[in-house]
């Protein structure tokens, strides 16, 4: 009988042929094993391609979020440094306290502007002309002077004296030497670089010979700058026009009339020879013109690998800081006196309109503000509502009506919890917005529903005999509750707690509603001050335009997911440690 | 609990045997359902979930230093009619109790009659161990305790000692009282639990099923106890082993679909049962 069956070729029409099998039973019908191994093949396949599906659903998932953090991560690691500028600042008596009476009112109204300024200008004194003076003084942040009050109040005797004092710098100097300026390649020169002053031109003109084709390099480069369509065709009146091939650059002669002319829309190259800065203006293979951004400390010679070329990749009408703060900088770099921190502003200062002053202390402070006084009121009001749902409320349509209730609170945008909020507590209350408090009452009713929901379960988890066992031995239904099902449930309560207010301490939409995006410099020091609250702070930086609020926002959003980790991380151990099976 | 409420308002004060007596005759059980030194009497007591009538009409008494084992099919109705007994039925949504079971006289389920009481008189020791997740001692602890039946830690820890003796558990579990009542075996488990039910000094004792998740050597153990007990305590056994009610009980009760078809001397019914589904379920030609 079974050899007359090909095996794998299916007779039996199977759960279709519902009529056939009956019948054919009696009168040689097929074993059970046959049609059970036809159908075999077809039925793992189904497995291995459910399982691969799985498989490929779990690799996407973690490669996305692989790619959020690399990407948060890339970003915002920088937002925990903080670059310092170091200046010799003289703290004269004659700005700070002219009359000699240490009153503190005096000390604190003082001029530290003038003397931060005065500090940097005394490092640059070539620095004359009134335009440079200003980029020169934007250097230094605007809380720079703040540090030096600060220093001057906490020890009135360095008053006539001078200090080594590293000053915060400004967000724009902050990016530079974080690499967020433009790239810089270094290029080592090979030849033997001479000094030549130019004829006829200005006198801070100079001409850098090389022995070698050095500066080749630039006008490859400039010209494959120009293949990728990035910069418009030369300028008028430098090389013709038949220039941007790259075949045609080796064939320039270190004659100035073939040269390159390199403008703003185009990459900078400087050359740093003799502990100056040369901004290379017009170039040939062997040699190029530049005005001196950095004056030089002799005129003699530079053998190879004693100079070098610097390429800022980002032309200078695209960057924020100019090739002239650039040099400045890198003066500092070079002499030290530059340097980046860890940036502990970060973690306490509040919000500013400075990047470099901006922290996220006040935010953290709103936030841990918010959710302690959230889950001090959501925690007691949701475990209640679930004992008495769960255990005490007679089973009819009003407590259905409220479980179905219940339920669908929990999936309510948050936003109209905002909105609420706003018309309840703001508007019938008189609550002052942008507080804790108001905050805290928001999200308590938005985390309500998920404690009472997880505390529900909680309970249900809890095995009735326990509840006999109390009842039997003449407990009553409160203290059966009270000393027996709540120590069971709770860890499951607190899981689910914990993870309301993760969800809380994530929330941004109804605390817009009720004003805590408002700008707050201030570290909230009760329930009743303004704030705000870390992603709400993530939002606001988000929003701004400087490249400085960037790495901020990430950063911000790392210490949010930290928070957020560890939170979840505690629930996790809560119920490893308090589960109890029976 | 409404529906009990009302059908209880009209019973008030005490009631002994002999008022009850006429309305013996209301119940179609075969044999003698009383006892002459009865404690709990029950009479017509029909339970109902929601629509279901779970018990019909039984009348039995439980009485001093007996043993009373009810035997039957399962969903006969036998564990619900002992749930009454200490009113463990409460907790059951659509759960009505209907007729008089009284305790010493006092009826139960009169509405002065407060739960917690009652249940420290009538305990429970129930089909599957359930000690509370906390020490050996604190299970014992925790009925004197919320009684008030001690005074200080020394009475408690002699309240604790006796019971844990009463219940052959001392010598097993005296070196390590603190450590949690869920880590004993199975037939220790049942034994705590029955010690936790005598600390509080009951008068009678409900046993559902006690032993059915126990192995045979533990079984035989917690069998000797209920011999033990019954010099102090009426004890209410629910079984589904034939042999176990023979062994422990003296009289038995045969209930059949919410019937309590027979009652009688342990020896007679299973020797000479009356009924003839007695008979039937006996001789195991179903259940």
């Amino acid at each position: 009988m079974s050899n007359s069956v090909t095996p794998g070729v299916p007779v039996n029409p199977g759960p279709g042929g519902a009529t056939g099998p009956d019948r054919a039973g009696q009168d040689g019908r097929r074993p059970t094993i046959e049609i059970v191994n036809a159908s075999l093949g077809r039925r793992y396949r189904a497995e291995r391609r459910f399982r691969f599906i799985g498989m490929s659903a779990v690799v996407i998932g973690l490669a996305f979020v692989a790619i959020l953090f690399a990407d948060i991560i890339g970003k915002g690691h920088s937002a925990f440094q903080q670059t310092y500028i170091r200046l010799t600042v003289d703290f004269s008596a004659e700005v700070i306290d002219p009359e000699g009476t240490r009153d503190p009112a005096v000390l604190r109204d003082a001029n530290y502007l003038k003397l931060a300024r005065d500090a940097l200008a005394a490092r640059f004194p070539e620095v004359t002309r009134r335009a440079d003076k200003q980029a020169l003084y934007g250097l230094l942040s605007a809380g720079a002077p703040q540090q030096l009050r600060e220093r001057v109040l906490a020890d009135p005797g360095i008053i006539g004296t001078t200090q080594e004092i590293w000053l915060l710098a400004d967000d724009d100097a902050d990016m530079f030497m974080k690499g967020r300026s433009t790239p810089i390649a270094i290029q080592r020169g090979v030849g033997l670089a001479s000094l030549v002053p130019v004829e006829g031109g200005e006198d801070n003109q100079v001409q850098v010979l090389s022995t070698a084709n050095d500066f080749s390099t630039i006008l490859r480069d400039l010209a494959d700058y120009r293949e990728e369509g990035r910069a418009p065709a030369p300028n008028p009146g430098s090389a013709p026009e038949s220039g941007p091939s790259p075949q045609s650059v080796p064939t320039l002669e270190s004659d100035l009339a073939g040269q390159e002319v390199l403008g703003p829309d185009l990459p900078s190259h400087l050359v740093a020879i003799n502990g100056g800065l040369v901004k290379v203006e017009r170039a040939t293979p062997s040699a190029v013109i530049g005005t001196l951004l950095k004056p030089l400390t002799s005129n003699v010679d530079a053998p190879a690998e004693q100079w070098e070329i610097l390429r800022f990749a980002t032309p200078e009408n695209d960057r924020r800081l100019k090739d002239r703060v650039v040099a400045w900088l890198h003066d500092l770099g070079a002499a030290g006196d530059i340097e980046k921190r860890f940036n502990t502003g970060f973690f306490t200062q509040g919000a500013s309109r400075e990047p470099e002053l901006a922290g996220i202390a006040g935010a953290i402070m709103g936030s841990f503000y918010t959710l302690a006084l959230t889950l001090l009121l959501s925690f007691p009001v949701g475990v209640g509502a679930a004992l008495y749902l769960e255990e005490f409320a007679p089973r009819n349509w009003f407590t259905d009506l409220i479980e179905v209730n219940i339920n669908n609170l929990a999936a309510v945008p948050s936003i109209i919890f905002g909105l609420l909020g706003l018309a309840v507590f703001i508007n019938f209350f008189g609550i002052p917005r942008s507080t804790p408090l108001v905050g805290a009452l928001v999200l308590t009713f938005m985390t309500l529903p998920t404690i009472i929901i997880a505390s529900r379960s909680a309970l249900q988890s809890v095995p009735p005999s326990i509840r006999e066992a109390a009842l039997g031995v003449g407990a009553s239904p409160l203290q059966t509750q009270f000393h027996h099902v709540l120590p069971l449930a709770i860890p499951g309560m607190l899981t689910g707690a914990i993870l309301g207010m993760a969800r809380a301490l994530g929330e941004t939409a109804p605390l817009l509603m009720i004003g805590m995006v408002a700008f707050i410099v201030d570290t909230p020091s009760g329930f009743l001050s303004p704030a705000t609250v870390l992603p709400v702070q993530v939002y606001l930086w988000a929003d701004s335009p400087e490249v400085g609020f960037v790495e901020r926002t990430s950063a911000a959003i790392l210490v949010l997911l930290a928070f957020l980790a560890v939170m979840n991380l505690a629930a996790v151990l809560l119920r490893r440690k308090f589960e109890r099976r029976w | 609990m409404n529906a009990i409420a009302e059908d209880i308002t009209r019973m008030t004060g005490a009631m002994t045997a002999d008022d009850l007596a006429p309305l013996r005759d209301f119940s179609g059980t075969v044999g003698d359902f009383t006892s002459p030194k009865a404690r709990m009497i029950c009479r017509n007591v029909d339970v109902h979930y929601g629509d279901k009538h779970a018990i019909k009409n039984v009348s039995l008494d439980i009485g001093r230093n007996e043993v009373v084992a009810m035997i039957g099919p399962s969903g006969c109705g036998k564990s619900t009619f002992l749930r009454c007994l200490n009113r463990m039925n409460d907790t059951v949504p659509g759960c009505r109790v209907r007729g008089r079971i009284t305790l010493d006289g006092q009826d139960i389920y009169d509405k002065q009659q407060d739960v917690v009481p009652l249940r420290a008189q009538v305990g429970m020791v129930f089909q599957k161990p359930n000690p509370f997740p906390k020490s050996i001692y604190e299970n014992v602890a925790y009925g004197p305790r919320i009684h008030g039946l001690t005074n200080d830690k020394v009475e408690l820890d002699a309240l604790v000692e006796t019971s844990l003796r009463k219940a052959g558990l001392w010598d097993e579990v005296k070196d390590r009282l603190q450590q949690p009542g869920t880590g004993l075996s199975g037939g220790q488990q049942q034994r705590l639990c029955i010690a936790r039910t005598i600390a509080v000094s009951p008068e009678v004792i409900l046993m559902d099923e006690p032993c059915s998740a126990l192995d045979p050597i533990a079984t035989a153990r917690i069998e000797e106890l209920i011999d033990e007990l019954r010099e102090q305590y009426s004890i209410a056994i629910v079984t589904h082993s034939m042999q176990q009610a023979a062994r422990v009980s003296q009289r038995t009760a045969y209930f059949h679909l919410g019937d309590l078809v027979e009652v009688g001397e342990t020896s007679q019914i299973f020797t000479n049962p009356s009924h003839k589904l007695t008979e039937d379920y006996i001789t195991g030609r179903f259940g």
